[in-house]
């Protein structure tokens, strides 16, 4: 556990090294944007895009679970690359980063299978549909990702738990995939329709206000990973700084 | 090379031997697992108003379903053996590989598991009137799919151990990574009773990918697992 | 030759400093009497030492392993006897240090040897050890030890829970190790029979070694 060698360790600011908070100038601007992109995709979504010739107004839905659903795939990627750089290198950094991309993830997981079933309702005349590959594969890593930050919540030293984190996501990225695969072989039967993307179905204006709410999506995903790094990062240094104190007040009982 | 494999062959041999006298001296999987395994196809019987047709359709998912809870009391009691008076503290010091240790613990609940299977599967023929049309079938897959929940309990049990809240947390990540368990050995036995027309050969293939690759990541994780302990 | 090398070692337990940067050297052939109050962090620096905790801060070397990298080639050559036995308690005696010596790759043939060494009756070999009396189980827990024949010995309060037979052994367990080129880190937190076999006395408070009296 290195700690930055400057400053006075009984003032938070000086011995944290930095500003203790995780907003800075650039997240600001960032997030910003962010709320300006929303307001745009929304008001394209929902005001400009026609109606799709099947689907009527549900189409619209688009617009949010796609762009959650890449997202969660990519922050949950991000846990995984970060549990093995853990485990291979104790990297804090990619520990810190694997638990933000946890909790972003499970966040745009939720709102993929909650758009997901609301989608489902109106154009296949159910919420739930055993059949869909990739419904079930985005619930069972719901549920991975839910038992991960279970055991982050577990405490214990702060080692201790990363290790066990870090195995949790190892698992559940390598076992994700074959979830996959048995369940593609299992339903066989899916309903998802292809990549709505490469069908050439959509229309233009459709097409291009889902191309700006994955920018969006993925500046208000860059966004929310970059505070949760900050808090994670500042925790350490707080956690440091107790022990730091820890150590002084053990010692004082010696008499030194 | 060869040596290597071979110690760690008798490593895990070790390990294995020394869980299951533990557990046969303990009498924790005939005295408890099996009897509660029993208990839970009784009580599916009458959950399912013993219907006789839906019971038939149901064999296969009910049998590996409580496959999967016997697991979870497998892998508890398997974790607690080493937690016991810091006995766990002997393979550590020992200095043995930790994927041996980890192999040696999978063996032995894979064991535990397949025995509750041998319990069951004739359960199932006297209480639910199943009927084994594919006997080879049937032993391959318990054998593939008891590996599997072996292999994947056994770590994820290592994750938990020394933590106060195990017993409510393993469930929790046991149970969603070992989904395709229960799909492939549930397809797998509606071949080998004959209640769906599925290839179960190709499931088995399935839980044999599902076990080869939890034990490497056991085989990899444990070492870390270990040492935090 | 060193033996154990410690300098500013900090250890956390969870968020507690057990030792909050202990130093402390041992040589071969020294029997260290570690003395200190409950909670002064005796038994984590033996633990420490045995490279079952990870160092959070200063330097370690053990046997010649680096104690921040290398903990794993510190612990196959230790022997640890701790509060808790480490044994299994559905086992025998005999099982026990049959594993552990299979485990450990010494020759089994040491294990009878061991336990008549340490003055377990043979009736009690094949009894699960949870069954044995809190002295008999400490006693085959020393067995392990002696199975491993380690270069350095880490015992916690040995002669707690010993009769006075048994204490005797013990103190003629360490003498021996040591007049054989091992060295003997041994804990006790009142004065007592450990006294008169200490070839050095150092005192821990509040998680650091305060005294080094020849």
């Amino acid at each position: 556990m290195s700690r930055p060698a400057t400053g006075d360790p009984t003032t938070p600011t000086g011995y944290l090294g930095g500003p203790a908070r995780t907003g800075s100038r650039f997240t600001f601007w960032l997030g910003a944007a962010t709320l300006a992109g929303f307001a745009g995709v929304a008001a394209l979504g929902l005001l400009v895009v026609p109606a799709d010739d099947v689907q009527g107004d549900a189409v619209r839905i688009i617009f949010v679970h796609v762009p959650s659903a890449l997202g969660a795939y990519a922050a949950l990627g991000l846990t995984a690359v970060g549990s093995v750089m853990w485990l291979w290198r104790r990297s804090q950094w990619w520990d810190i980063t694997a638990h933000a991309g946890a909790e972003v993830g499970v966040l745009l997981c939720g709102l993929m299978l909650v758009t997901g079933m609301l989608w489902g309702r109106p154009t296949w005349g159910t919420y739930w549909e055993w059949g869909d590959v990739r419904l079930v594969t985005a619930l069972i890593l719901f549920l991975v990702m839910v038992g991960y930050l279970s055991v982050r919540a577990l405490g214990g030293p702060a080692g201790s738990v990363s290790t066990r984190a870090a195995v949790v996501g190892l698992v559940g990225a390598v076992n994700i995939g074959i979830v996959n695969r048995s369940v593609n072989w299992w339903a066989n039967r899916t309903l998802h329709q292809q990549s709505s993307l490469t069908d050439g179905k959509l229309e233009d204006m459709t097409l291009l206000t889902l191309i700006l709410a994955f920018v969006v999506a993925a500046m208000a995903i860059w966004w929310m990973v970059m505070h949760r790094f900050r808090i994670g990062w500042l925790e350490r240094q707080l956690a440091d700084r107790d022990i730091h104190q820890a150590v002084q007040a053990r010692r004082a009982e010696a008499g030194r | 090379m060869w040596r290597d494999l071979r110690l760690l062959a008798g490593d895990i041999g070790l390990v294995a031997a020394k869980d299951l006298r533990i557990e046969w001296r303990a009498r924790t999987t005939l005295g408890q697992v099996v009897p509660f395994a029993l208990l839970v196809l009784v009580m599916f019987g009458f959950a399912l108003n013993a219907n006789r047709p839906t019971l038939e359709l149901a064999t296969p998912g009910l049998l590996w379903m409580t496959v999967l809870f016997a697991t979870v009391v497998a892998v508890q009691r398997s974790v607690a053996v080493e937690s016991t008076d810091g006995a766990g503290r002997m393979l550590l010091l020992s200095g043995m590989a930790p994927a041996a240790a980890f192999g040696g613990k999978t063996l032995a609940v894979a064991v535990q598991l397949l025995a509750v299977a041998v319990v069951l599967v004739p359960g199932v023929v006297l209480l639910y009137g199943a009927e084994i049309e594919s006997l080879l079938l049937a032993v391959v897959t318990s054998i593939a799919a008891t590996a599997g929940l072996a292999a994947a309990g056994s770590l994820l049990g290592a994750v938990v151990a020394g933590v106060r809240a195990h017993q409510t947390v393993l469930p929790i990540l046991l149970l969603p990574v070992v989904a395709p368990v229960l799909i492939a050995a549930t397809r797998a036995f509606e071949d080998a009773l004959g209640t769906a027309a599925v290839n179960g050969w190709s499931w088995v293939g399935l839980l044999a990918g599902f076990t080869a690759a939890n034990v490497a990541l056991g085989a990899v994780a444990y070492g870390p697992l270990m040492e935090e302990a | 030759m060193s033996a154990v090398r410690l300098e500013g070692a900090v250890v956390l337990l969870g968020r507690f400093p057990a030792l909050a940067g202990a130093d402390f050297a041992v040589d071969s052939g020294e029997v260290v009497l570690v003395r200190g109050p409950n909670g002064a962090g005796k038994s984590t620096m033996l633990h420490l030492c045995a490279g079952l905790l990870p160092l959070s801060e200063g330097r370690g070397e053990v046997l010649g392993s680096d104690l921040g990298s290398d903990r794993a080639a510190v612990r196959r050559r230790v022997g640890l006897l701790g509060h808790d036995t480490a044994l299994y308690g559905e086992l025998s005696a005999a099982e026990n240090l049959d594993l552990w010596a299979r485990a450990s790759r010494v020759d089994a043939a040491g294990v009878p040897g061991a336990l008549r060494r340490l003055g377990v009756p043979e009736g009690l070999w094949a009894v699960p050890s949870a069954r044995l009396s809190a002295g008999q189980r400490r006693r085959v827990a020393l067995a392990a030890v002696v199975v491993r024949r380690p270069e350095l010995w880490l015992l916690d309060e040995p002669h707690a829970g010993l009769d006075s037979e048994g204490r005797e052994l013990v103190s003629g367990l360490m003498s021996e190790a040591a007049a054989a080129g091992a060295a003997v880190v041994l804990a006790s937190h009142e004065p007592g029979p450990a006294d008169g076999l200490a070839t050095r006395t150092v005192t821990m408070a509040g998680g650091t070694v305060s005294a080094d009296a020849a």
